[in-house]
């Protein structure tokens, strides 16, 4: 019974850190629109911050004190900074855009965090005061945790009165509501936008900071946190303060006690639990249906061409590749055959983001599963190669076709945020069940027979497997299939009104798209002879996105493009500089900066000055 | 009239997508003059009003306000010139209470303007002081169109544009609605109403400027628009 | 293309928004030959009637039959394969894709094939895309994407596009709006011709009084969400009521 009440109360703990960093997110969204990502960062830098000033001052209460609000008050500082200078910029475009910028920040921060503090963990000095524990029924339990059980009512008390009981706080609602009335009631529309911003990312520095006494500060802070926040979020209703407060409580109960009972999946309960609430209740549990006018006008929507003489550049291209072996070497065949693996993975997410119009966050776990399908087969049951290659693309069109289910439900944000949701749960899957999967150590040893393990032959392979699926996937771009997914892209309303089922085919898609990833994650873990948990983390899922963005949404075979042109910027900077997620990001925000309307908006917009 | 108008509009072009809605319109308003701006559903009423308020996305043309050019400005600086926009859709707060709903649209006062607090206004609006803790959504169309120009009126504006404030209201409130014009009138702010009511125009407006396909057809005093049955059935009538 | 008359019967619909009521009791028969034109002040109910009437709205109250078969609580796109097209206030069209590939999409989506993975859809029912194009008028901009299209073109695309699915029923909610004044009585005069030869019945809102007491054969007025009058053009022309919601009168 005492135990019981401690685990109630640590999940009471639990709850009150995910509701600081959840509700900071929540406030952000609510006015802005945009799910930030860089809010983990946010919680990351403030326990940074905060370790390093508790480090020096943290020996009295006040100077505790001060310094986890001074390293509180640097993190919204730098999120009112982020406001200024980049989101501003992207509040009318797409979501990709948005949510990409903001992950390009996330990678930015992270070399920047590593180059300031190392990447050693940090361990903490304890919070002077409350270093000690209560007796609960006997049991101990820290002071410090039951400081912060009241922590989070009182938060969400002030939060309220100031939302409730201040002019900022009133014009703040009124913005979340209605933007332009707003700004045409007077009110500077930006300042309010970066004070939001200030306000959220300090309750996230806030959440690090005070994490300093309880656990290690490390690198990997920043997605942990994001994502649960992101569940939080989602459960609670996206913009809903009482709803993130109440989905913490939740949350915080469902991880105490899940260790309980499934240590196993305590990773994915989270998961499970953010679907089932969205089955239950498609808006979260306090959020409201977003209202949609009844007619949208079509936005500008890409051209898609055929293009004259394609087959002829692709099959001179396709000869050229076949002949590579004759001319390359070992090395540069491998990067050959990573580069055509790769461009079957941007093929296959462009079929979902080009074509439907659907931006999956999470398009690394189609990948990972092919991958681990086949490498399972081959350490469980000792399957031949090629049975193992014809499963990865099978598991892993099963896996999307039951996430799909769920994704294509919801569009915009929300998909995107639910396919993140899934890829978490293929990862957290893999990294937990350490028996079969064997964790984060990965599996080694996944090599091609004798037949196949010349560097050559296995890029012949490659090649001629992954053209072939390239080849279908185009075919499927220019069938009625390929045009019924576009055209419930460009205009839904359009489509259900001629008869076309839009959900159905952006569920087939959904399917299609992840058992082509599948084949390239089977065709990758041969080619590496191992598989580890990171080929489906969210980072590697971003890359995919950035692979398309960079090869431009608007034709076929620009993923190509941007597959090859991504991975040979990794492999030359890898070359040259351990600072590879700082370049990327800066990449990506370069990128998101340049072309805020997209690359196809941008040639418009030429277009439209010409 | 002989100093220059309070607004003056030359030549405003204004889209919708790619939709040409205003080709050319050109009006002004005096100071303390209430001018109707008349014309059937889709002849670009609306989109001139919210044009001049820097609410749509592309726009051409000039506007000027007391004699500055104001062409360029974002809505928000306009609203702190003193233009208050009481939009057709009426987009109160729907979340917000009456008196935080007017609390949105304080503004410091102005030289040269009416100054307005919610005790003036809900002796203006008796009926929102009733229901002053009252969230948006729980009142009726009357009501939230009462709330919507109360609430644009605590930036003590020196000019309003109002839309198409008699729509869908029923006649008791239309009058009402009439009447809350003429006082502001009397206090000394101009008006430019957007109308289809040509009797509810004719009852607030001292001038009209009816527009046609995004243009301004014919421009003149009320009453000679009432008096020109002619003009009546070529841009209004049936 | 003649067959048995088409009805369409709409018994009292009811509508609200968040206790706004938009609709509240509107009722009418709709039959071959028919073009009815919906006529009153903004706000009146014009397009919330449109959007009940193909299922994207579903009313509170009421029913809608077309030949017998209740329509209401069917999805836009049952409602569509049962016979009722429609256009839009705004147009929507697949701006991605050449007007010739918007008619075929229509085509190829009646003909059940729009699963299909392999055989290019541009090479799918073009001969008849074509076609119906021609009688539209835009069969020189078959290949032009719709997206640079002018208004005008954009609407008889979508005319072209419901007429595609070969319905009973068609729904056009202001399809000259943004139109120069010729374009509206060519793009009219076309619509009539196609009631007389497909046997169509056409529902239609308008703006452009000229457009309504033209073409119309009857006219339906709503005002305030509830009709105030309907009958042939010039009785209606005539009705006081009428009189008084467009002019002002005494409201």
């Amino acid at each position: 019974m005492s135990f019981l009440l401690v685990q109630a109360l640590s999940g009471l703990a639990t709850a009150a850190t995910l509701f600081l960093v959840s509700s900071g997110l929540t406030i952000v969204f609510g006015v802005t629109r945009i799910v930030n990502f860089a809010h983990g960062s946010f919680y990351m830098l403030g326990a940074y911050l905060g370790w390093s000033l508790i480090e020096r001052f943290g020996t009295t209460p006040a100077g505790f004190w001060g310094s986890v609000a001074a390293a509180a008050l640097g993190a919204g500082a730098l999120g009112a900074a982020m406001e200024a200078g980049l989101l501003r910029r992207l509040y009318r475009s797409p979501e990709l855009f948005q949510l990409l910028g903001t992950f390009g920040v996330v990678l930015v921060l992270q070399d920047v965090t590593s180059w300031i503090w190392g990447a050693e963990d940090l361990l903490g000095r304890r919070a002077p005061g409350l270093k000690g524990s209560v007796d609960i029924l006997g049991q101990p339990f820290p002071l410090y945790d039951l400081m912060l059980i009241g922590l989070g009512p009182l938060v969400l008390g002030m939060l309220w009165l100031l939302f409730n009981r201040t002019r900022w706080g009133t014009l703040v609602r009124a913005a979340t509501q209605d933007r332009g009335m707003t700004a045409a009631l007077g009110v500077d529309p930006a300042r309010l936008f970066t004070g939001v911003l200030f306000l959220g990312s300090a309750l996230a520095g806030l959440g690090g900071a005070l994490q300093v006494p309880r656990e290690a500060v490390n690198l990997h802070m920043d997605m942990a946190i994001v994502v649960e926040a992101f569940v939080v979020v989602v459960v609670g209703g996206m913009g809903s303060l009482t709803g993130a407060f109440l989905a913490s409580l939740l949350i915080g109960q469902l991880q105490a006690f899940g260790i309980l009972i499934f240590p196993q999946i305590t990773l994915v309960l989270v998961f499970l639990f953010m679907a089932v609430v969205l089955v239950l209740r498609p808006h979260g549990l306090m959020g409201r249906a977003e209202e949609i006018p009844p007619t949208t006008a079509a936005s500008l929507a890409p051209p898609l061409s055929a293009g004259a003489g394609v087959g002829l550049w692709a099959a001179l291209l396709l000869a050229g590749l076949a002949l590579a072996p004759l001319a390359a070497g070992d090395y540069a065949l491998i990067v050959l055959t990573e580069m055509i693996i790769l461009a079957l993975m941007a093929a296959s997410l462009h079929l979902l983001i080009g074509l439907g119009g659907l931006v999956s966050f999470g398009h690394a776990a189609w990948f990972g599963l092919g991958a681990y399908g086949a490498a399972l087969l081959v350490k469980h049951l000792g399957a031949p190669m090629p049975l193992a290659l014809a499963a990865a693309p099978l598991v892993a069109g099963v896996g999307a076709l039951v996430a799909g289910w769920f994704c294509v439900r919801r569009s915009g944000l929300y998909f995107a945020m639910l396919t993140l949701a899934f890829a978490q749960i293929v990862w957290s899957v893999t990294f937990q069940w350490y028996g079969f999967t064997g964790g984060d150590n990965g599996i080694v040893g996944v090599w091609p027979p004798p037949w196949a393990a010349g560097k050559a032959v296995y890029y012949w392979l490659t090649l001629a497997l992954c053209a072939g699926a390239l080849a279908l996937l185009r075919r499927a771009a220019f069938a009625p299939f390929g045009y019924a997914l576009r055209a419930g892209r460009d205009s839904a309303l359009r489509a259900e009104s001629v008869g076309i089922d839009v959900r159905r085919h952006q569920w087939f898609a959904f399917a299609l798209a992840g058992s082509a990833a599948g084949l390239a994650g089977g065709l990758y873990a041969f080619s590496k002879g191992s598989v580890f948990p990171t080929l489906m983390a969210v980072p590697a899922s971003v890359d995919a996105l950035v692979m398309v963005l960079m090869g431009g949404l608007q034709t076929v075979s620009g993923p190509l493009a941007g597959a090859a042109a991504f991975h040979l910027l990794e492999a030359e900077v890898m070359r040259v500089t351990d600072w590879w997620r700082l370049a990327l990001g800066l990449v990506i925000v370069a990128l998101v900066l340049l072309f805020p309307k997209g690359i196809v908006g941008f040639l418009a917009d030429l277009r439209r000055r010409g | 009239m002989t100093a220059a108008p309070l607004l003056s509009v030359q030549s405003l072009e204004a889209w919708y997508g790619r939709a040409h809605i205003l080709t050319g319109v050109d009006l002004t308003v005096g100071r303390g003059e209430v001018v109707a701006l008349m014309g059937r559903n889709g002849a670009g009423k609306t989109t001139t009003l919210k044009a001049i308020m820097g609410l749509v996305e592309s726009r051409r043309g000039r506007v000027a306000l007391d004699s500055r050019d104001v062409s360029s400005l974002p809505p928000h600086r306009m609203a702190r010139l003193g233009v208050g926009y009481v939009p057709e859709d009426r987009r109160i707060f729907a979340d917000l209470t009456v008196e935080e709903n007017l609390e949105v649209g304080r503004q410091p006062p102005r030289p040269g303007a009416p100054a307005w607090t919610p005790e003036k206004l809900f002796a203006l609006f008796p009926n929102l002081a009733e229901m002053r803790g009252r969230r948006g959504t729980r009142m009726s169309g009357g009501e939230q169109q009462m709330l919507t120009l109360a609430r644009t009126l605590m930036g003590n504006p020196s000019l309003l544009l109002l839309d198409e404030p008699s729509e869908g209201l029923a006649p008791i409130i239309v009058r009402q609605m009439a009447d809350a014009v003429r006082r502001l009138k009397a206090e000394g702010l101009s008006v430019l109403v957007s109308e289809q009511n040509l009797s509810f125009a004719a009852v607030v407006a001292d001038r009209a400027s009816v527009i046609e396909k995004g243009q301004v057809r014919w421009t003149g005093a009320m009453a000679d628009l009432m008096a020109d049955e002619a003009a009546r059935r070529a841009y209004l009538a049936l | 293309m003649s067959r048995p008359g088409s009805r369409l019967e709409v018994r009292d619909l009811h509508r609200a928004f968040g206790g706004v009521q938009a609709v509240r009791g509107v009722s009418f028969t709709l039959e071959s030959g028919d073009l009815l034109a919906l006529i009153g002040p903004n706000g009146a109910g014009k397009s919330t009637c449109f959007n009940l009437l193909n299922g994207q709205l579903r009313p509170d109250r009421g029913s809608v039959r077309l030949d017998g078969a209740e329509l209401v609580g069917l999805p836009p796109r049952r409602v569509w394969a049962l016979g009722v097209g429609r256009t839009f206030q705004i147009t929507a069209t697949f701006a991605s894709m050449t007007v010739a590939e918007n008619v075929q999409m229509v085509f190829l989506s009646r003909a059940r094939r729009l699963f299909g993975l392999w055989r290019p859809a541009a090479a799918c029912f073009r001969e008849e895309a074509l076609a119906l194009l021609d009688r539209v008028g835009m069969a020189s901009q078959a290949e032009r994407p719709c997206g640079v299209l002018a208004y005008g073109d954009l609407k008889r695309v979508e005319l072209a596009m419901a007429l595609a699915s070969d319905p009973k029923i068609l729904l056009m909610d202001e399809p000259t709006a943004g139109m120069a004044p010729t374009e509206r009585l060519e793009l009219m005069a076309l619509t009539a011709a196609l009631v007389r030869e497909r046997g169509l019945a056409v529902l239609f809102t308008e703006h452009d009084m000229d457009v309504v007491f033209g073409h119309a054969t009857r006219v339906l007025v709503l005002d305030r969400g509830r009709t105030i009058a309907e009958g042939p053009p010039e009785a209606v022309r005539a009705d006081a009521r009428v009189q008084s919601v467009y002019l002002g009168g005494d409201a």
